[in-house]
């Protein structure tokens, strides 16, 4: 009688070893496919459009020659159109969050209304464009102007920022909250004071993340019917704008293969945008992070 | 406590300046090289359009070098399709429209309803160019009446063959406009007399899809505006219609029927009274033939921006 069948423990060995490289290789392969995918759209895009892309090209209006277009009334309007939605974006996804996790009773209209927010985060960008070109173009009367189409953003990623502001404030520990409450303080000065400071990175990296899916969406301003054709700069919240997607949009479009790389060209400034506010995402997640 | 505070105040005054810089400044970075000699006086106003993508070429040369003679009116326009246009100058969104097609009578209808009077500008004309792939040496020239056979639909797929004899048995694939576009309405009307088109068709109305699908398919067919032949001549070959060859003489001179075609602009008469939108339509008009021969399309026959200029000088304003 033997205790320690051999080949039977070699035999499962060699299977569970089979099975752990099987793993290791398939997950390391997914990362690395997906990284190949992110290099060569880098690449194709920095080949093609550097040649366009010059300190002119940030300065001059778009033309019907290549070499003339420019991206500064589409770069100059998006940034407008952000300085519109950080604060009203920002100040109602924060205020339904505090509502949401600090107010609101637990029962079935707040989870109701929690299983709206959540599912709103995946209506598709251009339902939005719908709701915003009835709402705030036609019957509000806003025109196309940097407003409506700032509004409209701001209820595309409304959702986004109050689910992340929500996950933010809710891991603020509830020791924080009753220390407060402990030295009597009231539920606003609690909030205020202990609340929203520990959990101020979280909101910010959401915001952040959700203003740039706002600078990168196309769709719902193709919907309000944005301009292309353009050559002057907003001077205030109801004048018509162009914004950077439209214009690349626009060019990707034209018959000329030049505009291909202008078009190129539009998108690395548009990447560099997004890739600059993501890292000051991240870097605050660094800076202000606190652990308890 | 005090580094959250720190934040959000730097997060404001951030947002703050950014507003502030862009109103401030208004650029003088227009390049532009003629500039027109009756500029003393500089108007001042907004206007806006959209519609066709065909005319969007020439809408955009005049905004441009409008934009260097008056630098305080602001003119927008979208390219959205000429449906589209036609549909938001309908809401009264918008100043003028541009079409690559006459407008319709239900559109007409809405306009009257709506009370709102407009005025038709013709400022180029364009031939609907039909393009097939490089590689393709059966299709050199082609009847209406075979067009009309090979773009309608008879319920089932088509082959070459089935057209003429001796064509390749190969199933023939279709690239059109879409159909909120003029160019769409355009065919659809008059060479196809309002059949249904083939309903395998790949519609867009991105007209560069159109090109790269005919350039990729050798039996491919499809059909756009000349600009945009004109812009892709190495990669495409354009089809003889009726034995005349889409150039710009046979345009001009209207033998390629019938696929030789006005574009318009419409306008809002309340806007033409406007000294701003009276403005830019004069330059308008006074520029379209120069600058559609400058981006591919034709000018439109003599006598025809004079007849406009006599239609525009009715709004002229005080």
């Amino acid at each position: 009688m033997t205790y320690i069948h051999e080949k039977a423990i070699a035999l499962q060995t060699k299977k569970r070893r089979f099975r752990n490289t099987f793993f290791q290789v398939l997950f390391t392969s997914a990362t690395i496919l997906s990284l190949i995918i992110l290099v060569v759209l880098l690449y194709r895009m920095v080949t093609q459009g550097s040649g366009y892309l010059s300190l002119d090209f940030l300065q001059q209006f778009s033309s019907r020659f290549p070499e003339k277009a420019g991206v500064y009334a589409g770069l100059i309007g998006s940034i407008a159109m952000l300085a519109i939605v950080a604060p009203v974006a920002v100040s109602f996804g924060v205020g339904a969050a505090i509502y949401l996790e600090e107010y609101a009773k637990k029962n079935r209209v707040t989870s109701f209304i929690q299983m709206n927010i959540s599912n709103l985060a995946g209506v598709p960008s251009i339902v939005f464009g719908l709701l915003g070109l009835t709402i705030f173009v036609r019957m509000l009367g806003m025109g196309k102007s940097v407003l409506a189409a700032a509004l409209t953003m701001s209820l595309l990623i409304l959702p986004v920022i109050i689910v992340a502001a929500q996950e933010a404030i809710r891991s603020v520990p509830t020791s924080l909250r009753e220390a407060s409450y402990g030295m009597g303080a009231t539920k606003w000065q609690t909030i205020y004071k202990v609340v929203l400071p520990a959990a101020l990175p979280g909101i910010l990296t959401g915001s952040i993340l959700g203003l740039s899916r706002a600078i990168g969406e196309t769709a719902p301003l193709v919907v309000i019917g944005i301009p292309v054709i353009i050559q002057f700069l907003p001077d205030g919240i109801f004048s018509e704008f162009t914004a950077l997607p439209m214009l690349i949009f626009d060019w990707a479009k034209r018959p000329q293969e030049e505009f291909q790389y202008v078009a190129a060209a539009g998108i690395l400034v548009l990447m560099t945008l997004l890739i600059l506010m993501n890292s000051i995402a991240v870097w605050i997640r660094h800076k202000f992070q606190h652990r308890y | 406590m005090k580094k959250w505070q720190y934040v959000m105040v730097t997060s404001m005054a951030t947002s703050a300046l950014l507003l502030g810089a862009c109103g401030g400044e208004q650029s003088n970075n227009n390049s532009s090289s003629e500039t027109s000699s009756n500029a003393a006086e500089q108007l001042q106003g907004s206007i806006s359009g959209d519609g066709s993508s065909t005319v969007a070429p020439i809408v955009e040369g005049i905004v441009e070098e409008y934009a260097a003679t008056q630098r305080n009116v602001q003119v927008a326009v979208g390219v959205s399709g000429t449906g589209g246009g036609f549909e938001k100058f309908i809401n009264g969104e918008i100043d003028f429209s541009n079409a690559s097609r006459p407008i319709k009578d239900e559109e007409a209808a809405k306009l009257k309803e709506k009370g709102i009077d407009y005025t038709q500008f013709e400022i180029a004309y364009d031939g609907i160019s039909i393009v097939v792939h490089k590689d393709n040496d059966w299709l050199q020239d082609v009847t209406t009446k075979e067009l009309e056979e090979i773009w309608v639909d008879n319920g089932q797929k088509k082959k070459w063959s089935d057209i003429r004899k001796g064509w390749p048995d190969e199933y023939i694939k279709f690239y059109s406009p879409g159909t909120d576009s003029g160019t769409y309405d355009y065919f659809v009307n008059d060479v196809l007399e309002e059949q249904q088109l083939d309903k395998s068709a790949t519609l867009s109305e991105d007209d560069n899809v159109l090109v790269k699908g005919v350039e990729a398919d050798k039996y491919a067919i499809g059909y756009f505006g000349f600009a945009y032949y004109e812009a892709n001549k190495e990669r495409l070959k354009a089809v003889k219609v009726n034995g005349v060859e889409p150039t710009h003489d046979t345009i001009q001179s209207g033998d390629y029927t019938p696929l030789s075609r006005p574009l318009y602009m419409y306008a809002n008469n309340e806007s033409l009274k406007e000294p701003a939108m009276y403005d830019f339509m004069q330059y308008t008009l006074e520029h379209a033939g120069d600058l559609a021969e400058s981006v591919g399309y034709v000018r439109s026959p003599e006598g025809v921006y004079e007849e406009d200029m006599k239609k525009l000088e009715a709004f002229k304003p005080e």
